[in-house]
């Protein structure tokens, strides 16, 4: 099963090294990862996404909690989440298609955010799932470049990872 | 007042406590050699290459309890040393390694002797530090000593960039520190405490498997009163032996690959286990999906992550070992259940029957010197008092085997890592640690080579370490292997040019001794022991063909041990008895 991990982290140099380090020299796997810094400046906040057996998934939430620089972390696939990915897809596209495109990414709450002479760029947000149905529907169209931000998750109600 | 960073490195370490550290100098530790030049509360063992010093300072905390503390400079003196961090995490041995590093400025430029030494050891470190700021260099030192010893310990390496090392700031040494996110737990769950007492006092066929954990918390007292209390079967794991006293009436042997048989025997057909301190390593469970298959586990460690790691806990708890057998044994005492004396003594007497086997019988009457008969004089005319420290192979199961500890500390060997080359340089340290103490090296031909050049530092600090080699001419443990699994294919593993050890130990000064009869055996131990200024190398031609029994091969189980072939045949059926 896939799980969504929310890791607090010192803000240190290396700190993404050892969790990474960690994933590799293990054999875990790491489907997605992202890290950035959050209100407080010396913590930084990551999500990492990961698929393994509850024994697996288990063993790796053991490890990262004795990495030294994790502070916190939370499984959220354990309860109600909310989870999100950015996707900003780039394709061919000319000035008679382009309106094709864009009732497209509007029926996925997409919209176009750049346009050249031969290509339009969408940006997307949402669950995994709908990025890919988006991607889906532009099969007939010819892409030219997917960036994907990897999955940000966050847990429904009052509950939260902070200090 | 303002002292250079080179100087807050030493004056750290005098606050610390630290005695001795080990060290080679280099370009990038010039600064830190000259501070601690200008002092002298801090002493510094000169070794004979890094790896040596980090195997040194291994021994020294592994016998004391103490963190090792080891000084080096950048690049190659950094890369020497990662054999023995590795070897010190894989035990989980408190160290601090101290490493010079190019100036800051030049870091990522691939400068003179530049390594990234905190990427290259980060997978075999407990946690390491790049001290970019003068600054940082106290609290980091301090929270360097604090992550080693606390917790499960481990080594943990600061790197210091030589001009951190020149610039000065105001030197403060924090008494006390608190990492937000590093909080060891200090007491087992009393819940999770009670659970396990409640299960272990209705076990019929209980074991008391116990590991290094008892040995790095000092939890040996408490795990003797516990077995004692209750009359259980006790083993030790290769790290744990010492723990538990060997002469006990309730230890029954090492378990695992060459534990006996009786340990082996028991593992398999306990009903209940309790397992302190150990983490189920391959090398203990046989094939894991033969594993114990009647019994209900608890689990004490101080990791979580080793619970449930390998073999699934029922009782997990979480915590060290001496507080958690203190609170097991408090509420065993204030428990209305009592142990099954009855089902204890059914149990005993099946024990008897697998030690009737006498699995570690060997052949005392052979004209060549069976390596086993060594180490067992050497635990008799020792009193079984001394510190033994190990290289690894052959030599060292024997060891495990017929030298049987009453103490903890006293057994120091690279059980995780199995480092050959670990056994000369550890016994400096443990020598170091306890001048007055017998401390004896055993070692074979092909082990003792990897650190021979430490004969000399043996000689500048007048080390009275009494080496024991035992000579078989192989590396005895792939010789082993060869004739066991690839049909007496012997492979690289005959050691051909073996110099003169007699003589080799001579030109470094020390006392050189042969023996190759077993009559003479007696007399060249006791004579070799009775030296109490000088180190001895003893090289003793011991019996080629000789290989280690019992043993637990690939692919079996606990109960399915390989005898020795003289008693193969022996084996006694457990499953009748309820
Ligand atoms: C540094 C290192 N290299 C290789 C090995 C693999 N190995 C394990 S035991 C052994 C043979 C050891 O031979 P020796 O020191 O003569 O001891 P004996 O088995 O003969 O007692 C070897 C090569 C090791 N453990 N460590």
């Amino acid at each position: 099963m896939q799980h969504i991990i929310s890791i607090l982290l010192e803000n240190e140099a290396g700190a993404l090294s050892r969790v990474a380090g960690l994933f590799s020299a293990r054999g875990y796997n790491i489907e997605s990862l992202t890290v950035a810094p959050t209100e407080d400046a010396s913590l930084s906040r990551m999500t990492l996404v990961t698929r393994g057996s509850d024994t697996v998934v288990e063993q790796i939430t053991k490890q990262l909690n004795k990495l030294v620089e994790v502070v916190k972390l939370v499984d959220l696939t354990e309860g109600q989440h909310i989870e999100r990915e950015l996707l900003l897809v780039k394709v061919e596209a000319t000035a008679d298609t382009r309106a094709q495109i864009r009732d497209l990414a509007e029926i996925f709450h997409g919209r176009i955010v750049d346009v050249g002479e031969t290509t339009c760029t969408v940006e997307l947000t949402g669950m995994g799932e709908k990025l890919d149905a988006f991607l889906q529907t532009l099969r007939s169209t010819n892409i030219v470049e997917v960036v994907r931000s990897g999955v940000s998750g966050i847990a429904r109600g009052r509950k939260a990872l902070r200090t | 007042m303002e002292l250079t960073g080179a100087e807050i490195v030493v004056r750290c370490l005098e606050d610390e406590g630290t005695e001795m550290i080990f060290g080679y100098p280099g370009g990038s530790s010039l600064h830190i050699y000259d501070a601690l030049y200008k002092q002298e509360k801090v002493r510094h063992i000169l070794v004979r290459h890094e790896q040596a010093a980090t195997h040194a300072a291994d021994g020294y905390a592994r016998s004391t309890g103490r963190t090792g503390v080891v000084l080096v400079t950048s690049g190659p003196g950094v890369t020497n040393t990662v054999t023995g961090i590795a070897t010190a995490y894989m035990d989980s041995i408190p160290m601090v390694v101290i490493s010079g590093q190019v100036p800051t400025q030049l870091i990522g430029d691939d400068a003179f002797q530049e390594v990234d030494a905190v990427g290259i050891t980060r997978p075999c470190v407990k946690h390491n530090f790049l001290v970019t700021d003068v600054r940082d260099l106290a609290l980091t030192i301090k929270k360097a000593f604090f992550i080693a010893a606390s917790g499960r310990p481990g080594p943990v390496l600061v790197d210091v960039p030589k001009d951190v090392t020149a610039e000065k700031c105001h030197y403060v040494y924090p008494d006390t520190i608190k990492i937000r996110s590093y909080q060891p737990v200090r007491r087992g769950h009393p819940k999770q405490v009670k659970r396990a007492v409640d299960l272990l006092l209705q076990a019929r066929r209980p074991v008391i498997y116990a590991g290094g954990g008892i040995i790095l918390s000092d939890a040996s007292d408490e795990l003797t009163e516990l077995v004692e209390r209750l009359n259980y079967p006790c083993t030790n794991t290769l790290m744990g032996l010492g723990g538990f006293p060997a002469s006990k009436s309730q230890y029954i042997g090492m378990l695992g690959m060459h534990g006996t048989y009786e340990a082996n025997m028991v593992m398999h057909e306990c009903d209940v286990m309790l397992c302190v301190g150990a983490r189920f390593d391959d090398r203990i469970t046989g094939d894991i999906h033969k594993f114990s298959p009647y019994a209900k586990i608890i689990h004490v460690d101080i990791d979580p992550s080793s619970i449930s790691k390998n073999v699934a806990a029922h009782i997990p708890v979480v915590g060290p070992a001496k507080a958690i057998l203190g609170d097991m044994i408090g509420f065993i005492k204030s428990s209305d259940r009592k142990p099954d004396t009855e089902a204890i003594a059914t149990w005993w007497g099946q024990i008897a029957q697998w030690q009737a086997v006498k699995c570690l019988e060997f052949d005392r009457n052979s004209d060549k010197i069976k390596p086993q008969s060594v180490i067992e004089m050497l635990w008799q005319k020792t009193g079984g008092d001394a510190y033994v420290c190990s290289d690894v192979g052959q030599h060292q199961m024997w060891t495990a085997q017929y030298y049987h500890f009453d103490k903890p500390r006293h057994w120091i060997n690279s059980g995780g890592l199995g480092t050959m080359g670990f056994g000369l340089p550890s016994a400096m340290g443990v020598q170091l640690a306890h001048p007055d103490q017998q401390v004896l090296c055993i070692t074979s031909d092909a082990s003792i080579m990897m650190c021979i050049q430490e004969l000399s530092t043996c000689m500048q600090y007048r080390l009275p370490v009494k080496i024991f080699s035992l000579n078989n001419r192989y590396m005895g443990m792939v010789r082993q292997w060869q004739e066991f699994f690839y049909d007496r294919r012997y492979s690289n593993s005959y050691l051909d040019a073996l110099p003169d050890f007699v003589k080799l130990a001579e030109s470094f000064g020390h006392v050189g001794l042969t023996v190759d009869q077993p009559a003479d055996l007696e007399g060249v131990i006791q004579s070799a022991l009775a030296e109490k200024e000088r180190a001895v190398f003893v090289d003793i031609v011991t019996d080629q063909t000789e290989n280690v029994y019992p043993m637990i091969a690939a692919g079996c189980g606990h109960h399915e041990m390989q005898l020795r072939p003289a008693a193969q045949g022996q084996v006694v059926e457990g499953r009748e008895i309820a």
